[in-house]
């Protein structure tokens, strides 16, 4: 039979120790110094790790500047291809926007024939409100056709080459329209000025124009065709001892801005000049 | 004879800028004369010969397009350019001083000319109201532009007149 040495005695003491204490913590006896050791190793686990990154940080940013400022310049000519397209497109919507009143115009006043057209150019001349075309005789274009816009009258063609043509604006300060007081029923000269004002002259003094009257075209004189709106009356200038009344109107047509034109090709204008009996000597 | 040759598209050019974009950059209602300040400086450069050239060209170009008379353009031209010559041998040591002084008269002499035909022709054009928004701000806008354009048409002119060095 064995004898228990020392030894052995030891080995169950340290067992039945560790058991003990196996136990006491499994029993809870120990939390509160596990939890204070346990957030020691965490905080110096959080310390050692964030001076890693840091090193690691520090040892890799130029790289990653170099690349990101690769990134950002990739990204900066996107957004300036992006803007340059979007301009773009928001011109085409506008000038999609202008074709449209155009064929809508067109389509309401469907007794002409239209030819649409693009102002390319304005007169050298500072003197003259003349504008020229992109249509010309190649397209059907004639001396003295109407031309207007989806608002209404703008002018008629003065010259025209194979390709292009000039087309005189009822601002033009030797232009001159016969038209018609809409409410009144008045006939009227339509003339324009140096600065792009129009105005009326040769209204009867016992016409009643109220502001605001509808100027149409009369076709008198055979120009033009008739109907074609004009503008409204501004003011009225009424004075006993004249002939004629005179009166300012506001064009419907923004002469600056309009960019693109409808020429009536179906209207022949009428030359009367042969009619108009000339002066006695 | 290059100087000659370059003349057609030099003027073209100027045309089309004069008309598309120069024509719409109004001072109250005047614009400036691109052609005419084209011609005035071409007339103004020492060793040219080409000038009465160009300027009969710019003036049968403007005469075309425009709706003024075709005369007026050439003849308005054809004073700016003999008006150039004059200066060219007077105020040979000042060319920009010479340039201001073309461009002004010139220019007052062009759009008077202008204005003159057109009322003979029947247009009701008043004088004052012509004078005050078109004459004088079309030669401050000519003045102007002809600073720019004159260091391109030295430039241009030296290009078939190298100056010899001593």
């Amino acid at each position: 039979m064995k004898k228990f040495t020392p030894r052995s005695l030891q080995t169950i003491i340290i067992v039945l120790v560790s058991v003990g204490l196996v136990a006491m913590a499994l029993g809870g006896f120990f939390n509160t110094a596990t939890s204070r050791v346990g957030q020691f190793i965490v905080n110096a686990q959080t310390w050692i790790s964030i001076r890693y990154v840091a090193v690691v940080d520090f040892l890799t940013v130029p790289r990653d500047v170099a690349s990101l400022r690769q990134r950002n310049t990739e990204l900066e000519a996107e957004v300036a291809r992006l803007q340059t397209q979007v301009i773009e497109l928001q011109e085409r919507v506008t000038e999609t926007e202008v074709l449209s009143a155009l064929v809508d115009f067109a389509r309401a006043n469907p007794v002409n024939t239209y030819k649409a057209a693009t102002i390319v150019g304005r007169d050298p001349s500072p003197f003259l409100r003349y504008v020229i075309i992109n249509v010309g005789s190649n397209d059907g274009i004639r001396t003295g056709m109407p031309v207007v816009n989806d608002r209404g009258l703008v002018g008629r063609v003065d010259a025209v080459a194979a390709e292009a043509a000039r087309v005189q604006l009822i601002t033009d300060p030797a232009s001159q329209v016969n038209v018609r007081l809409q409410g009144s029923n008045t006939d009227a000269l339509l003339i324009g000025s140096v600065t792009g004002d129009l105005s009326l002259d040769m209204i009867s003094q016992d016409a009643n124009v109220p502001v605001g009257e509808v100027v149409l075209t009369s076709g008198l004189g055979g120009g033009f065709p008739p109907n074609i709106l004009v503008g409204q009356v501004l003011s009225i200038r009424k004075l006993d001892y004249e002939l004629f009344q005179q009166a300012t109107v506001q064009p419907v047509v923004d002469f600056n801005q309009v960019q693109f034109v409808l020429v009536i090709i179906n209207f022949r204008p009428v030359d009367i000049t042969p009619l108009i009996p000339s002066q006695a000597p | 004879m290059w100087e000659y040759l370059v003349s057609l598209p030099v003027l073209g050019l100027a045309l089309m800028l004069q008309v598309a974009i120069f024509s719409r950059l109004n001072l109250l209602y005047g614009s400036a004369d691109l052609l005419l300040i084209v011609v005035a400086a071409w007339s103004l450069q020492e060793r040219v010969r080409s000038a009465w050239v160009w300027c009969v060209l710019a003036g049968l170009l403007v005469g075309y397009v425009s709706g003024l008379p075709w005369f007026v353009p050439l003849v308005g031209y054809l004073l700016v350019t003999g008006l150039a010559a004059f200066l060219r041998q007077r105020v040979w040591q000042a060319p920009l001083l010479a340039m201001f002084i073309v461009c002004f008269i010139g220019t007052l002499v062009m759009q008077t000319l202008a204005f003159v035909v057109l009322r003979l022709l029947g247009d009701p054009l008043a004088f004052d109201q012509s004078f005050s928004l078109i004459i004088l701000p079309s030669v401050l806008l000519n003045l102007f532009i002809g600073m720019l354009v004159y260091p391109l048409l030295r430039n241009l002119a030296a290009q078939f007149h190298p100056e010899e060095v001593d």
